[in-house]
């Protein structure tokens, strides 16, 4: 018999939902529990997401799952773009370091109020002070 | 370029800010498999960190390892870790060739006698010397040479690490391991057909790092990376305790992504990074792709029987042998039904009837 | 440089493994033929009584405890049990060992999940080590124990216990351990034709044998 393409054996994917390997969920249950040891004692926890065996989807979920919220920062240093984002969980950030061709570095999950890398850094502000100060200087000697 | 500038001036110097150092160790950490609690005290080292002179020499190989680690996204870390290193001579790359070659690797070892990084991609012929060769030195000459001055030695490749495909039985060029060779030099095996580029520049990250060796397992393999099999970190490992195999390239289950093992693969018994590192950027991985792993990271795994074959199934094929025992049991118990039958006769015929009267005597 | 492990795996799964299947096979042919071929004297007598169905009946009813006997000797029965049970799950039930059979004869079934398959491992080994136990505190087993059965179950131990250390990763590395699962597979082959361990071959046989003679001399089972 011609045609009857029902019986090949093909399953379309589904496109709505990303693939998942659950590997997402209890990775997020570990977050749950730096989220309580970060309000009890202030202790900050850092996860290195190339550390832990992803299935393809996996990480799509894990982003799904994080959501976004309140902030957004991009960094533009001189080996490449990062990204700090706070999840839709306060406190929760999710660390991405770039390339300057935009290929993924390393990627951390962070539980603290705020990234170490969004802060000035004391040796940039020793250098920043001292361009300003040169600067001013350049302008009072116009 | 000046030895005496550490790595933290350098990098400053190329207009990297704390900030960009930062993120530089972190990915340095994640690199070398270390724990983000680890970063402080990488930044620390790295600051204070020195170019060290490096020579790659290139014996049997095909070039995968160096396509390996050259072709791999750039501008990186991995670029800048390699950045950090005075790569001296490696005649693949070098535009000198011949004899104005051979004068900078020596050149460099009499500069750093004693100091030097060593690295060796490809395994040295001892059958004939004249097999491989390199501006008229032997590969086995070239090794003891270049050796005696290295600080240390990194084998890339599991042709330097464990003699690999040229290895390969029959083996023709009597192939051996950097390890064969040298006996009085710290090594450090970083096998793979090709090792993923990150595990490459992951070790020599350490080395500029702490400057030392990780610590190794007993095939000499940096253990941060090749600690755990595949199959143990393997996305797909859920589906091997399920019992939910693919049986064929392309039936339902492959398509579900089920375990492969049916399918020949050998992560079971394959240490390495592929499963957690993967490759391309952290794209993907062998058996991500749907194929099995090959087990290119262990010793003579061109040798295991087959990359199709599952693990639990024999190598060599058994049915002719096996044809054989058989009928060899067969001729065997004849014999042995024959002699049985034969003391049955020979008690039958030596029976003698006893009568009431032979009792009576 | 310790390429042993996995050179050692070649091997077993190579060379080792036809040598194994080749006296394994060899062995169980010449026994058997040998068992056989040996005959009974033609019995001329008539049956004392209707003793067809008697041997089968006695292939299962040797398989229950006779009354009693289970209160008098209960590790004997429900540990025999439970170990032959396990073993027969750990075996023939696990996806690998069913891969192994399909490559060699073409046959195959469905395997259960691993940790099934795991804790049938462990259950037969604990089994195992019990009935060693009573072997060896009970006087009258320990009289009639002698080398032999301490190496088969030696023998029958050791597949089952590197099998489970190397699932866990204990001791050894996987490697090494699954390369002494096979080995001592393999060793275990190599003696079962040629110790009692050939039971698994002759148990029913010799009972159907037993039953039915007894049925035709008048006890039928």
């Amino acid at each position: 018999m011609i045609g009857r393409p029902i019986d090949i054996p093909i399953r379309a994917e589904n496109g709505d939902e990303p693939v998942s390997h659950g590997n997402a969920l209890p990775l997020l249950h570990e977050v749950r529990h730096a989220l309580e040891r970060l309000l009890a004692a202030g202790e900050e926890t850092v996860i290195d997401l190339r550390s832990i065996p992803m299935g393809p989807g996996d990480e799509a979920r894990l982003e799904a799952e994080l959501g976004t919220g309140e902030v957004s920062a991009r960094l533009e240093t001189a080996i490449g773009p990062s990204v700090a984002l706070e999840t839709r969980f306060p406190g929760v950030w999710l660390i991405t370091h770039y390339n300057s061709e935009e290929q993924i570095l390393s990627r951390f999950i962070e539980v603290t109020e705020v990234p170490a890398i969004l802060r000035s850094q004391p040796e940039d502000v020793r250098e920043g002070l001292d361009s300003l100060s040169e600067q001013l200087l350049q302008q009072t000697n116009e | 370029m000046s030895y005496d500038k550490t790595l933290g001036e350098a990098l400053r110097r190329q207009g990297v800010s704390r900030r960009g150092f930062m993120k530089f160790c972190a990915t340095t950490a994640s690199l070398m498999a270390l724990p983000p609690s680890m970063v402080p005290a990488i930044a620390a080292a790295l600051e204070q960190a020195r170019r060290p002179s490096v020579i790659w020499l290139s014996f049997q190989e095909c070039t995968g390892c160096t396509e390996s680690l050259t072709r791999s996204h750039s501008p990186t870390v991995e670029g800048l870790i390699l950045g950090q290193i005075s790569l001296d001579y490696h005649h693949t790359l070098q535009a000198a060739a011949d004899s104005a070659a051979e004068h900078a690797r020596e050149e460099a070892m009499k500069e750093n006698y004693g100091k030097y990084l060593l690295i060796v991609d490809g395994s040295i012929p001892v059958g004939n010397p004249g097999y491989s060769t390199i501006a008229g030195i032997s590969n086995k000459d070239m090794l003891l040479e270049t050796a005696k001055g290295a600080a240390a030695i990194v084998s890339v490749g599991t042709c330097a690490a464990y003699g690999g495909i040229p290895k390969a039985n029959p083996n023709p060029t009597g192939a051996v391991a950097v390890s064969d060779l040298i006996k009085d030099k710290p090594i450090i095996n970083v096998p793979g057909c090709p090792p993923i580029p990150v595990v490459i520049t992951g070790v020599l990250a350490h080395y500029l790092t702490f400057g030392t060796i990780p610590e190794l397992d007993d095939a000499g393999r940096p253990k941060v990376f090749y600690g755990e099999t595949i199959h143990d970190r393997c996305y797909r490992r859920p589906f091997y305790d399920k019992g939910l195999f693919a049986e064929s390239f392309d039936d339902e289950g492959a398509r579900k992504g089920w375990c492969l093992f049916k399918l020949g693969c050998k992560a079971p018994v394959t240490y390495n990074a592929c499963a957690t590192t993967k490759w391309n950027a952290g794209t993907s991985f062998p058996i991500q792709s749907g194929h099995g792993c090959i087990g290119c990271s262990e010793p003579n795994f061109w040798d295991l029987g087959g990359f199709y074959k599952a693990l639990s199934v024999p190598n060599d094929p058994v049915t002719l042998v096996a044809g054989a025992a058989a009928a060899a049991g067969v001729a065997a118990g004849a014999a042995m039904a024959m002699r049985n039958r034969k003391a049955k006769a020979d008690a039958k015929s030596k029976h003698q009837t006893v009568t009431i009267d032979d009792l009576e005597k | 440089m310790s390429s042993t492990a996995m050179d050692l795996l070649t091997w077993v799964r190579g060379p080792g493994f036809v040598i194994a299947v080749a006296i394994f096979l060899f062995g169980i042919v010449l026994r058997l033929i040998e068992i056989y071929s040996l005959g009974r004297k033609p019995d001329l007598a008539v049956a004392r009584t209707e003793s067809r169905g008697s041997g089968g009946r006695t292939i299962l009813g040797r398989s229950l405890p006779p009354e009693g006997m289970l209160k008098r000797s209960p590790i004997t029965y429900i540990g025999g049990y439970i170990f032959h049970i396990g073993l027969f799950i750990t075996v023939l039930l696990f996806e690998p060992h069913i891969e192994l059979i399909r490559n060699l004869i073409g046959i195959s079934w469905p395997g259960l999940p691993s940790p099934v398959v795991d804790a049938a491992a462990i259950i037969s080994i604990i089994a195992l080590i019990v009935v060693l136990a009573n072997r060896i505190t009970d006087p009258v087993k320990r009289f009639l124990s002698n080398f032999e059965d301490y190496l088969t179950w030696t023998l029958t131990l050791l597949p089952l216990l590197t099998g489970y250390l190397a699932y866990h990763h204990l001791f050894l590395n996987y490697t090494l351990m699954l390369a002494l699962h096979i080995l001592t597979v393999e060793l275990l082959l190599v003696a079962l034709p040629f110790t009692k361990l050939f039971h698994t071959f002759s148990l029913f046989a010799a009972r159907w044998y037993n039953g039915d003679i007894s049925g035709r001399k008048g006890v039928a089972s």
